[in-house]
């Protein structure tokens, strides 16, 4: 028995919203009597932090804290339109809606703010802390609270805004193929390094050494969160996972449970060293473009590459079961060649 | 059908529940007893979302007659905070960025529990032999194994103070 | 925490921002870790009944009878609904977009297309009895020759089983969705080598840790409230009230919080039925997936077959890249037309090639219904094209990742599908890993900039 040893690489990008029917988000946003701000959307969070981005949309765009602002979503009958969450879209597109409903949202408020201090609105600011005030003299300012009390009850406005974001439809030109299907493009180049054992045939995926261009980490946190737990994935898609493990000659044995179905344990999973770079999106929510599908796709190849590098077995066909791997070192001691 | 009346302490509290032969741990708590925090994920015991403690010992609540735990003690996740302050496999889980979609947390927590129950110590293999029944797909392990790790060094921490303040 | 490397765009990403770009807490960390998330399934309602499938056991049959006279007589049992129960039993989930034909039924007619193919739904007092009614379900057949390889679906002797006449989606008269870019065979020609290899996987299942699913709500006034783990809510209540032929305001989904998704969750497969028995029943109705349905039935990530054959210069230059592309689609289409369309969009790859030629399949066989799954029509062909980058670096004994960095595309270059590039940063990702891991690049390719237009400079 030997373990033999490779690296591989691979890079890629990934595009952002696929909108071949027009790919429309809205958001609406109101300020309650004590200043809270109430995001309403229908956009579902599979688990990404949807709800959690988008507040720091809002927050950001608003001027005011993180704690001021509360997200209501996915409910129809109380929350706009908004396509869905695929196609890395959420942030994208809900994103973009929310800071436009919160641009609007803004004016109104400053506004308020504006004829409580009797100033003139461009000449206010926002802290961040929660209050209003009057740029180069910070003595004057009005809490978030005083505002929207005023708003509802001295002034009669409403602090709301609305927001919406829409990709045109882009139809496909038959002959060609000439499209403009999507918002703006991420990156990602993986390192793969991998163990091969040339008796069992076993692949271990020892280290991935990742980077990833996603336009700006609205949360750097959540971000990692992205991009480990997708190249986890795209280990798993590479090496174990299939429900039809004679695909396509055979229908049978397919795998019906977690017992059967197989994915890397927290005991299997390689050691991630990922790296994020910056380059912002002209239109993207503060420069963001969509990273959750990418992060699965370049440790596929990377690995398949690193196999090839380790034992001389080129694998094209996913996943690169044992049997594979085996069966391409039997060619090789054949001297046959490697499909 | 035989309906039997089964005593359990839940999370401290005499709870009772009627159980039919095919009544599942799982669905007494999530049906009777309104106990939402163990999950529904496979129900063939292979994914470890509806991971509970019975007796100290973690089990895939799918899979326990309901019928045959009459007198034991049971522990989930809601019984884990002490009102808002949350315990510190709870606390590490939220510090470390270790949920994504939370479907898995708390069997995940669940399954630390009792390890760090009798092992507080662990090393990062005796974590991952803990939670290799608790199936996760977003979050690729790594950031769960790193909460159980920092949740027992902050237990044996302040059980470390504590004993220090006591010998004082 | 991944580390973000400020050095790299540093004048493009300047910015003075007070919550974004920082570690806020996940809102939902609180809930998740004490239980108190609420999930789909963690509603309870009185009165709640629970519907189950009884599905294909062939691959491609004829139905010559059914019969539920048995299950009817199973005690708890409350309805079985059939095809005929169905409004508008005929979809297609891209029919909003006006994508069509609507080439699936909600429960099948006279034939099946695939094993597991929902035949009838029973409704009972408990999950026991539901299940206990499907299996009393009898079902009849005549066996036909099932077509489980996609090119053996194409082939002209091949037996055409979908209705609208062809065993492949039909793209504006086209058998595939077409990119033509330049000429591919003139590039042949003129170059050093041509490499052609072929790529393929099998399908995979999204396996979220918590099963698509549902609960109808009867509401006072004739109103249906779904409860669902959908990933797209307007989606989902647009598509079911077009099945129910009832107005879109006679519905509501509540939802937005899903126990992992991965675009298994698109295809509103639960949510009609649920409606329908619903509405007869006057009663709460739950249907959701097992386990099992969910790794065997539940549309998968597509399998796909892709040859890539390439035309290269000695200086390592690809000048053509000829694609051809299957998606297996399994029996129905769902999103895989829409996915096969995203795959042409991403063809060569992130590479600037002037001579591209691709034809991306969208073909039916006789199994599951494959659809949307984490970046559908590009993770696979990225699989291929990285691996079809590898060998040709090796085969010409150029370092893998200068054979990239010499192909990669940047702004202002015209992409494949004839649309100019720009934000891009593929060559720079390339120069960080490079550094990550020690790779040692020469100068010209550290110089690189996805910025400074091909030709110039460097």
């Amino acid at each position: 028995m030997t373990l033999l040893y490779g690296r591989g690489y691979a890079s890629v990008n990934y595009p952002t919203g696929m909108n071949l029917g027009g790919d429309p988000s809205q958001a609406l946003i109101h300020a309650t009597t004590m200043g809270g701000f109430v995001i309403s959307l229908s956009s579902v969070d599979l688990g990404q932090g949807l709800k959690t981005v988008v507040a720091q949309c809002a927050a950001e765009t608003l001027g005011m804290p993180m704690e001021q602002i509360i997200v209501d979503t996915a409910d129809t009958d109380t929350g706009p339109h908004c396509m869905g969450t695929f196609a890395s879209r959420g942030t994208h597109r809900v994103g973009n809606a929310v800071i436009m409903a919160a641009r609007e949202a803004r004016e109104v408020m400053l506004q308020v703010a504006a004829d409580e201090l009797e100033v003139d609105a461009g000449d206010l600011e926002t802290d961040g802390s929660g209050y209003v005030r009057l740029k180069g003299s910070p003595a004057k300012q009005i809490h978030i609270s005083d505002i929207a009390l005023a708003a509802h009850f001295k002034q009669g406005k409403s602090i709301s805004g609305r927001g919406m974001f829409l990709k045109e439809r882009s139809y496909p030109v038959p002959e060609t193929g000439e499209m403009d299907p999507d918002s703006c493009q991420a990156h990602a180049c993986t390192v793969a390094d991998v163990e091969v054992d040339d008796e069992t045939g076993v692949v271990t995926v020892l280290r991935l050494h990742n980077t990833y261009e996603i336009g700006r980490a609205l949360n750097p946190a959540m971000a990692t969160q992205q991009v480990e737990g997708g190249a986890w994935m795209g280990v798993s898609h590479a090496i174990f996972e299939s429900t039809e493990p004679y695909y396509p000659a055979s229908r049978a044995h397919g795998p019906v449970d977690f017992s059967e179905y197989l994915m890397p344990g927290s005991g299997e999973i390689p050691e991630q060293t990922s790296v994020i770079l910056e380059r912002p999106a002209s239109n993207g929510p503060f420069g963001a473009k969509g990273i959750g599908e990418m992060t699965a796709n370049a440790p596929i190849p990377a690995i398949a590459n690193a196999i090839f590098d380790a034992c001389g077995v080129r694998l094209t066909t996913m996943p690169f079961t044992p049997e594979s791997v085996l069966r391409g070192l039997d060619a090789l001691r054949d001297g046959e060649p490697v499909a | 059908m035989p309906l039997r009346i089964v005593n359990v302490k839940v999370n401290g509290v005499d709870q009772a529940f009627m159980a039919k032969p095919d009544t599942t741990l799982l669905l007494a708590l999530r049906e009777q007893l309104g106990l939402m925090g163990a999950k529904r994920g496979c129900a063939q015991g292979a994914c470890g979302s509806c991971t509970v403690l019975l007796d100290g010992a973690p089990v895939v609540s799918c899979l326990v007659p309901a019928a045959t735990i009459d007198g034991a003690a049971v522990a989930t996740v809601e019984g884990l905070a002490d009102g808002q302050e949350l315990n510190d496999v709870q606390q590490a889980f939220v510090d470390g960025f270790a949920t994504q979609c939370g479907f898995c947390t708390p069997g995940m927590i669940m399954s630390a529990e009792a390890l760090l129950a009798r092992n507080p110590d662990p090393t990062a293999d005796e974590v991952n032999e803990a939670i290799s029944g608790n199936v996760c797909r977003c979050t690729g392990y790594a950031p769960i194994v790193s909460a159980i790790l920092e949740a027992a060094r902050r237990r044996r921490d302040r059980a470390g103070t504590a004993e220090q303040e006591a010998t004082r | 925490m991944a580390r973000i490397d400020t050095e790299y765009f540093r004048d493009e990403r300047a910015s003075d921002f007070k919550v974004i770009g920082t570690a806020v807490q996940r809102s939902d960390a609180l809930g998740h870790v004490t239980g108190r998330t609420e999930f789909m399934e963690d509603r309870t309602f009185p009165n709640l009944a629970h519907l189950k499938i009884h599905r294909s056991s062939h691959h491609h049959a004829l139905i010559n009878d059914v019969d539920y006279s048995e299950a009817l007589k199973v005690p708890g049992v409350l309805r079985v609904i059939t095809y005929k129960d169905v409004p508008e039993n005929w979809y297609g989930v891209l029919r909003l977009i006006g994508i069509g034909p609507d080439d699936e039924p909600v429960l099948a007619e006279d034939r099946v297309l695939y094993k597991g193919e929902p035949i009838v739904a029973v409704v009972a007092d408990s999950e026991a009895a539901a299940l206990e009614g499907a299996s009393k379900v009898k079902v009849t057949y005549t066996e036909l020759k099932a077509v489980l390889d996609v090119e053996e679906a194409m082939l002209p002797d091949t037996p055409v089983f979908k209705r609208a006449g062809t065993n492949y989606f039909v793209y504006e008269g086209h058998h595939a969705r077409r990119i033509r870019f330049g000429d591919v065979e003139a590039g042949f020609a003129e170059a050093d080598h041509i490499f052609e290899w072929r790529y393929s996987s099998a399908p995979i299942e999204h396996a979220p840790t918590e099963t698509t699913g549902c609960i109808v709500v009867p509401q006072s006034g004739g109103r249906l409230l779904i409860h669902s783990n959908t990933q797209a809510a307007f989606f989902t209540l647009d598509n079911t009230a077009l099945t129910l032929k009832r107005p879109f305001t006679d519905l509501q989904v509540k939802g937005g919080t899903v126990g992992g998704g991965f675009g298994g969750k698109v295809d509103v497969m639960v949510e009609p039925l649920a409606c329908i028995a619903a509405a007869m029943t006057n009663r709460p109705v739950k249907f959701v997936y097992s386990r099992e349905e969910e790794m065997q039935v539940s549309s998968p990530r597509a399998a796909e077959r892709i040859y890539i054959k390439d035309g290269v210069m000695n200086d390592g230059r690809i000048i053509a890249r000829k694609i051809m592309l299957y998606v297996d689609a399994g029996a129905y289409a769902r999103h895989s037309p829409y996915g096969a369309t995203k795959a042409a969009a991403h063809l060569p790859g992130p590479y600037t090639i002037p001579n591209v030629y691709a034809d991306c399949h969208c073909v039916y066989t006789n199994r599951t219904p494959s659809s949307a799954m984490r970046g559908f029509g590009v993770t696979i062909a990225d699989f291929a094209i990285e691996s079809q980058m590898d060998q040709v670096a090796r085969a010409l004994h150029i370092d893998p990742l200068e054979f990239r960095l010499r192909n990669a595309y940047r702004d202002g270059d015209m992409k494949a599908h004839r649309k100019v590039a720009s934000g891009t940063a593929l060559i720079e990702v390339i120069q960080r890993t490079a550094e990550l891991v020690g790779h040692e690049l020469p100068e010209e390719y550290r110089a690189m900039s996805s910025s400074t237009p091909r030709g110039a400079g460097a």
